[in-house]
């Protein structure tokens, strides 16, 4: 079966001014490879600052116009140009997007989910919103009402693949839970869902796999079930991820993700890992390893069996 | 996009020339500031021709010194009036920010009251006040510019005395002084340039009309608004030397003045940093 | 409502304030002049044959020696009584003076504020929409160009063009010279007023047309268009339904801000067209020391800026949802 969409060798860099009036490069998705299939929720976790937004703005092709894109995606079999995004976009690809800023602040809610009353009326009525709330205005929105509405501007479409990009901030567990079970529903019902988050433990109760994201790359990426235990994931950075989670002792590694214009050479991650050797210095290949992926060149699954 | 100078460096080269064309205007009309006042009654009324290019007007006077002594005066004028408007902005805007709030009220009153009048009327009113002549025009575009950069450092400096690293510095038992030329001046100091820098045109293009309505400059100095209200009379006889060319001049150097101000805010404002 | 109309009486309040103030400062500048009324008007050479008498009675005529303070109370309380005193230069009420000249120049005001307003909208859409390609820049520099044209030149120069060289147009004056009031018609008005009005709408532009860029552009870059050009809008679409809606506010804030603006491009424009306006008014007002004139026209121009001032804040709270949503919600406290 082909999957829905797949995205090889995605890179995304910008043109920015430095000090004074040199110009340079900045890489901020360097290499990303992913593959989403229909009824699958796939999610992509990093910290803040790994580039991760960009990665849905890259598929939908709204990137801003300093931006650069090299790399290819294919979605339901035949290359994502340009032209089809646009096309596509908003009809079967849509985004869910982080915050009720998305809204446009001085239009009715009700004309934003969508064109046709009565859909709007069958897609709020779904997420529990009664009609009062296609007469309100975005801020007059409560933090859970407006996840609801957002993921109804992108349900109204009935789309094959949702991108959610941080869907769950600000909510409490359980209403995040809630936003995330309708999410579930939707892959359930055979649409992909691509879910970008920085909150790993939230994205597993949901994901059917998931792509670590550490510095604009992609550093791993496992099946799910791999995150029960700690033996089964391969990439430091993921079992440093793992250990963070306040069930598994909530222990942080030192240092911080280094910043898109200050990469080191070869591994980003090489200046934190317990294993660094001379020879990460070089070029590290993303490779299949035991039904997963590893950008590493000693995983530590590989090691440990 | 692999052109031989970025953005940033073009920018900078086209300040650096629009800085020296103003300063050869500047100095050229210093320098034949004395020509500008010869008559020959030989020459008058000629139409722009190699030897005169602005032409000569009805006392055989040269229309091109004539304009290039009256832009040196307006350029002049306009710089003078521009820093003595930017430094009462200043002095108007951090008082109102930060001697409390009803020194605030009543500067900000007073900012209304002032944007209240047509600005125009009110350098007609303020120049008469100080009698016209160079005194009245100074006075007048001096003392009427200040309010918007006013309102404009006014709503920075109480954006940044509220800002967490002030408050910090200030529990830390900074004296105000202290605050204000580490904290506040690092941020104002760019605003407050390029506030003066666009001030230039408005300042020059004010004294002009006044001048030219017969509030501002005497009629016997060659200035702009001078030239051009004298060549008035001579419309209709079809000399249109005496006021295309004079005005011409005028509008290219306060664009020259618009287009330094709009490139310096472009490199010193972060928006627009990455185009 | 009962909130809304606190509001106002507030705003209200403050522009009486601020036109007392206003009309203090204008007294106190013109009395602070040492120019003396009776060389301007009278002359030096008239004034030597005069008798000491006669100069004393002209002297009280132009309100040399009275103390400045007693006479802006004099002034003030005729003002309560609705009158704004006699013109010095043309021996009329100053009100009816005003009136006229008011009359004329609202024609010519209101047309270049419709005309300046509309296009500038118009021409930043565009700009904005083409940012950085060829018809951004092309506006772009237009409106540097227009921007740094003095008002009073671009009027000369239409008046070579159109009045001298193609004779299309009069050279000047609101009406034909010598004309009955009752034999000028709505035609010879119009045509007088075409000229001025142009010059007016063309020089105010280009304060609306940047503006309307820089917003548009903000709009354009926010996360709402964004995640409209994600859901698949077109271009057209996002400019007609959310830029042309969050561009609506600061725009009615921006035209009814430039009244004053109008006007003092007004007072160039008529001197230059000789158009019988307030602006070419407060010049002659000016040159002449007519005190009670120059007041009257000042405190009108200021009523005519405080007055737009106060429809942009009231048409706000209309407007904005958000005023709106909060005046409701204090309506209902109130009613508990």
């Amino acid at each position: 079966m082909t999957p829905l969409l797949s995205v090889e060798h995605l890179s995304i860099s910008f043109t920015q001014y430095d000090r004074g009036t040199r110009r340079r490069i900045l890489p901020a998705i360097r290499d990303l490879d992913l593959t989403i299939d229909r009824g699958q929720v796939a999610a992509v976790v990093g910290s803040s600052g790994s580039g991760k937004s960009l990665l849905a703005h890259g598929i939908l092709g709204i990137l801003p116009y300093n931006a650069h894109m090299e790399g290819t995606i294919t979605y339901d079999g035949a290359p994502l140009t340009p032209k089809r995004a646009a096309a596509l976009r908003g009809r079967e690809i849509v985004l869910v997007p982080q915050s009720v800023g998305y809204l446009d602040p001085l239009m009715k809610v009700g004309p934003q989910v969508g064109r046709d009353k009565t859909a709007v009326r069958a897609v709020l009525d779904r997420y529990g919103l009664g009609p009062e709330t296609e007469g309100l205005y975005p801020f007059q929105l409560s933090g859970g009402m407006a996840r609801r509405v957002l993921i109804s501007t992108a349900v109204a479409a009935s789309p094959a693949l949702v991108i959610a990009d941080e869907p769950t901030p600000g909510l409490d567990a359980r209403a995040a839970g809630r936003i995330l079970g309708h999410f579930r529903e939707l892959a359930d019902a055979g649409t992909g869902v691509l879910l970008i988050t920085h909150d790993l433990e939230l994205a597993l109760t949901i994901a059917d796999k998931v792509a670590v994201f550490y510095a604009g790359e992609t550093v791993e990426e496992a099946p799910a079930g791999d995150f029960d235990r700690l033996e089964d994931l391969r990439h430091p950075y993921t079992r440093a991820l793992w250990q963070a989670l306040p069930q598994h002792g909530f222990r942080p590694i030192p240092g911080t993700q280094p910043y898109p214009g200050a990469l080191p050479e070869g591994c980003p991650f090489a200046p934190r890992c317990p294993k660094c050797t001379s020879e990460c210095g070089g070029d590290v290949p993303y490779r299949p390893l035991d039904g997963g992926f590893v950008r590493c060149l000693h995983p530590e699954r590989g090691n440990a069996s | 996009m692999d052109r031989l100078l970025n953005q940033r460096q073009r920018a900078l080269l086209l300040s650096a020339f629009a800085a020296l064309a103003l300063l050869a205007v500047t100095v050229a009309g210093f320098l034949l500031s004395d020509a500008a006042m010869v008559t020959d009654f030989s020459r008058k009324n000629l139409a722009p021709c190699l030897a005169y290019p602005f032409g000569t007007d009805w006392m055989g006077r040269d229309m091109l010194a004539r304009t290039l002594t009256g832009l040196s005066l307006s350029i002049r004028i306009g710089v003078l009036t521009a820093a003595v408007s930017a430094v009462v902005a200043l002095a108007v805007g951090t008082a109102a920010a930060t001697l409390g709030r009803r020194v605030d009220a009543v500067l900000s009153w007073c900012i209304d009251l002032v944007m209240g009048i047509p600005h125009i009327l009110l350098v007609i009113l303020i120049s008469l006040a100080f009698g016209k002549g160079f005194v009245g025009v100074v006075a007048g575009v001096a003392l009427s510019h200040w309010t918007s950069l006013a309102r404009l450092l006014r709503g920075e400096v109480l954006q940044l005395r509220s800002a967490p690293y002030v408050l910090t510095a200030e529990k830390l038992g900074r004296t105000r002084l202290q605050v204000a030329r580490d904290h506040l001046l690092p941020h104002l100091l760019p605003q407050f340039l390029t506030g003066l820098i666009l001030l230039f045109p408005h300042a020059i293009l004010h004294e002009a009309s006044v001048t030219f309505l017969g509030f501002g400059l005497s009629s016997e100095q060659p200035a702009i608004g001078v030239i051009l209200s004298e060549s008035m009379s001579y419309l209709t006889t079809g000399k249109w030397w005496l006021a295309f060319f004079p005005g011409l001049m005028l509008v290219a150097t306060v664009a020259l003045f618009a287009l330094l101000g709009d490139r310096l805010r472009r490199i010193l404002d972060p928006a627009t940093i990455h185009q | 409502m009962a909130h809304r109309l606190g509001f106002a009486g507030k705003k209200l309040l403050r522009m009486v304030l601020l036109l007392l103030g206003v009309s203090l400062a204008a007294f106190l500048l013109m009395s602070a002049s040492p120019l003396d009324p009776l060389q301007t008007n009278v002359g030096q050479a008239a004034l030597g044959t005069m008798s000491q008498e006669q100069i004393a009675q002209l002297e009280d005529y132009w309100g040399v020696n009275d103390p400045p303070l007693e006479r802006y109370l004099g002034w003030l309380t005729d003002v309560l009584h609705g009158d704004l005193g006699t013109s010095l230069l043309y021996r009329v009420p100053v009100t009816q003076v005003l009136a006229e000249r008011l009359k004329n120049s609202l024609w010519l005001m209101a047309a270049a504020w419709v005309l300046s307003g509309a296009l500038g909208l118009l021409l930043g859409t565009v700009a904005a929409a083409c940012r950085g390609r060829w018809p951004d820049r092309l506006i772009r520099g237009w409106c540097l160009l227009i921007s740094s044209t003095p008002a009073f030149w671009l009027a000369i120069l239409l008046l070579m063009v159109f009045s001298v060289w193609l004779g299309w147009l009069p050279i000047g004056l609101s009406a034909p010279i010598g004309a009955q009031a009752s034999a000028v018609t709505l035609a010879d008005r119009l045509r007088h007023a075409i000229l001025p009005a142009l010059t007016l709408s063309v020089t105010g532009l280009a304060n609306m047309t940047l503006h309307t860029r820089e917003k548009l552009c903000d709009v354009l870059e926010s996360d709402y268009v964004l995640f409209a050009r994600a859901r698949g809008e077109s271009t057209r679409s996002i400019l007609w339904h959310h830029g042309l809606r969050n561009m609506a506010l600061p725009a009615i804030t921006l035209q009814f801000g430039s009244i004053s603006e109008i006007f003092g491009g007004s007072v160039l424009v008529e001197q230059v067209f000789s158009y019988q306006g307030l602006g070419q008014c407060a010049v002659t007002a000016g040159l002449g020391s007519d005190l009670p004139l120059l007041l009257g026209v000042t405190v009108v121009s200021a009523a005519l800026v405080f007055g737009g001032n106060l429809i942009a804040d009231l048409l706000y709270g209309v407007v904005d949802p958000k005023i709106r949503a909060r005046v409701r919600a204090y309506g209902r406290k109130g009613g508990a």
